[in-house]
């Protein structure tokens, strides 16, 4: 290529997995649902970075939040800029260390990114679900996991991890299959869902179903999409996301033209921004996956079936714990993951606790916090260590910069 | 800084004790102790960096208050819940010698005695004493409730604390004569009044 000047752009970047290939895996057993009703048949569609040992003794889940997927790390070879939601913590020298471990990524059942969900087609019916895809909990998600670590070979998970709803999935691993899970890290999670989080899921709902085009949920026949109330339910997320310092900081109360209008347009830089996140969401989520993805938050208690004593529920659990909260986190603030680790220490469960100081509120925990990557690192370490996966080729690996990860509009979706 | 109280802690704890470390630094009295006694237990840290080094060094640490951090413990949950060095630093010191009475069968306490002899000339000199277990100037340190073996003595009284061993050192040497003058370092063991 003549003329052209060479840049660090160009060279491969170490510390990625590189090119990303999503697999899928078709199971035809049924999979009955915590709801009562019955999966038949359904796909999962997964990626795997890093290779599974002889002894099959490193693999490592990463569980996905709210609007998350199973593409992780690394980038497609026809979509470059297709950089996975955890990139910054999954890969070579990284805190999730691909040279020793095998991890892998799965988009969960009612998702929308290639797994069965409420937009695949239902074979008895040939149509989209639309709504008449079952109700799925946590528990399932784990159930169905548990199936794809059958299909790999994979008796027993060296650590599940997530964030958020992928926390609550991480911690169900070790009551589902206390015996298939050595590790569970457990991120800006609860053991349930406050009233309030309830609320702010039910306005998210709400905007959903009471958009014109939705349909009752099938949408998909008439060729439609809710934008405008998946775009506000987004909306309203986002802003519980995020801190309001941090909202403060980054957009404080910046107009888009010099002077107030004395009307009713977008004006301010935090509307802009907003409704141009709400915008970007609505394009590439399915409602119905919103919809199911935060009925799965609210169901979610483990506690529920020991008569509300979480410790005698997860008194069954064997792993080892890292719990981690954020201290601007207050949509799943400091107290909820406490109460996860009281629960643990009194029924005498190995347990690490942190609580980062990052200003970025719930988002945090997709962001690249030197400390919390540290910390992740370290803990992977020990497990390493535990599970016959090796020590580091080389040291931890310094990551992309906070304000890099941050930056505007144009930047990588926020995903929680 | 080398600890000789942990030597003396390593002596009094039994094979596979369940401990509480409030303020357990960088987790080495833990680690050391899951290696030779088979412990198990928790540290309690705020400091950022030393939760981290506790993660590094493999010890089950969780990052609160030790002040507020010890109400999420049952009664009775610790065979040993030890404070080294830590105790001149609460705000309360008081309610966590109760709280340690509540959470654990057993306390130990550790702490510079500000009795000894070369606090004691500072103060004559007219100044605030630093030493090698009081390494801060007053301005910039974290110990704000100072005290001396007698002082400590009192507060056990107070508290209904029975003392069961109680040894003062000085630089890892044990100091019989003269021990709230000549010892720079306090250990106490004790338990609740039967």
């Amino acid at each position: 290529m003549a003329g052209r000047v060479f840049s660090f752009m160009d060279l491969p970047d170490p510390h990625s997995v590189g090119v990303a290939v999503a697999q899928r895996a078709g199971f035809l057993e049924p999979l009955i649902l915590k709801a009562g009703k019955t999966l038949a048949s359904y796909e999962l569609v997964y990626e795997t970075y890093g290779t599974l040992n002889a002894q099959r003794s490193n693999a490592v889940l990463v569980c996905h939040a709210l609007s998350g997927s199973h593409h992780v790390a690394g980038y497609y070879a026809d979509d470059p800029k297709k950089v996975g939601w955890w990139d910054n913590l999954v890969g070579p020298g990284k805190p999730l260390d691909t040279d020793r471990f095998f991890v892998i990524g799965v988009n969960n059942i009612g998702g929308c990114h290639g797994s069965t969900g409420p937009g695949s087609v239902d074979r008895a019916t040939s149509r989209p679900y639309g709504a008449s895809f079952p109700v799925v909990t946590v528990e399932d998600w784990v159930a169905s996991q548990a199936r794809l670590m059958d299909r790999l070979g994979i008796e027993r998970l060296a650590a599940a991890i997530g964030g958020s709803l992928g926390g609550m999935q991480a911690l169900q691993w070790t009551l589902s299959y206390p015996e298939r899970i050595a590790h569970a890290l457990v991120v800006a999670a609860a053991p349930r869902l406050s009233t309030q989080n309830i609320a702010f899921n039910d306005v998210a709902r709400t905007a959903i179903v009471s958009d014109p085009d939705f349909h009752g949920g099938n949408f998909y026949a008439h060729n439609a999409i809710p934008a405008r109330g998946l775009k506000l339910a987004r909306m309203l997320g986002h802003i519980t996301y995020l801190s309001e310092d941090l909202l403060m900081e980054k957009f404080g109360r910046v107009l888009k033209r010099e002077e107030y209008g004395f009307n009713y347009e977008v004006e301010f830089e935090i509307e802009s921004y907003l409704r141009y996140q709400g915008d970007k969401f609505a394009q590439v989520f399915d409602a119905n996956t919103y919809l199911l993805m935060t009925k799965a938050l609210d169901y979610f208690d483990p506690a529920k079936e020991a008569n509300g004593d979480l410790a005698g529920a997860l008194s069954q659990a064997k792993a080892g714990f890292f719990v981690a909260s954020f201290k601007s986190d207050w949509r799943f603030p400091p107290e909820r993951s406490r109460e996860i680790v009281k629960a643990l220490t009194a029924t005498r469960k190995r347990v690490t606790y942190a609580e980062i100081d990052a200003p970025h509120g719930h988002d945090a925990f997709l962001l690249d916090n030197p400390h919390y990557h540290q910390l992740v690192a370290a803990y992977m370490d020990n497990v390493a260590a535990e599970v016959g996966a090796g020590s580091r080729r080389e040291p931890l690996a310094a990551g992309t910069s906070e304000l890099e990860e941050m930056r505007g509009y144009g930047g990588g979706g926020k995903k929680a | 800084m080398q600890r000789y109280d942990f030597e003396l802690i390593a002596r009094w704890i039994p094979e596979r004790a369940r401990v509480l470390d409030l303020g357990c630094g960088d987790g080495v009295l833990l680690a050391g102790l899951a290696a030779t006694h088979g412990v198990d237990g928790y540290g309690i840290e705020i400091d950022d960096a030393n939760v981290l080094a506790s993660v590094r060094n493999g010890v089950n640490v969780v990052q609160t208050d030790i002040e507020s951090g010890l109400a999420q413990f049952d009664a009775g949950t610790f065979d040993f819940v030890i404070l080294s060095q830590t105790l001149q630093a609460m705000r309360n010191a008081e309610s966590v010698l109760l709280e340690m009475l509540r959470v654990g069968r057993e306390g130990i306490v550790t702490f510079p005695n500000f009795g000894y002899w070369r606090h004691r000339i500072d103060i004559l000199r007219g100044h605030m004493p630093v030493s090698k277990t009081l390494p801060y100037s007053w301005w910039d340190t974290p110990n704000i409730h100072l005290c001396t073996v007698k002082d400590f003595e009192d507060l056990c009284v107070k508290v209904g604390a029975e003392i069961l061993e109680e040894r003062v050192i000085h630089e890892g040497r044990a100091i019989g004569f003269l021990p709230n003058v000549r010892g720079s370092l306090a250990i106490f063991r004790f338990r609740r009044k039967p």
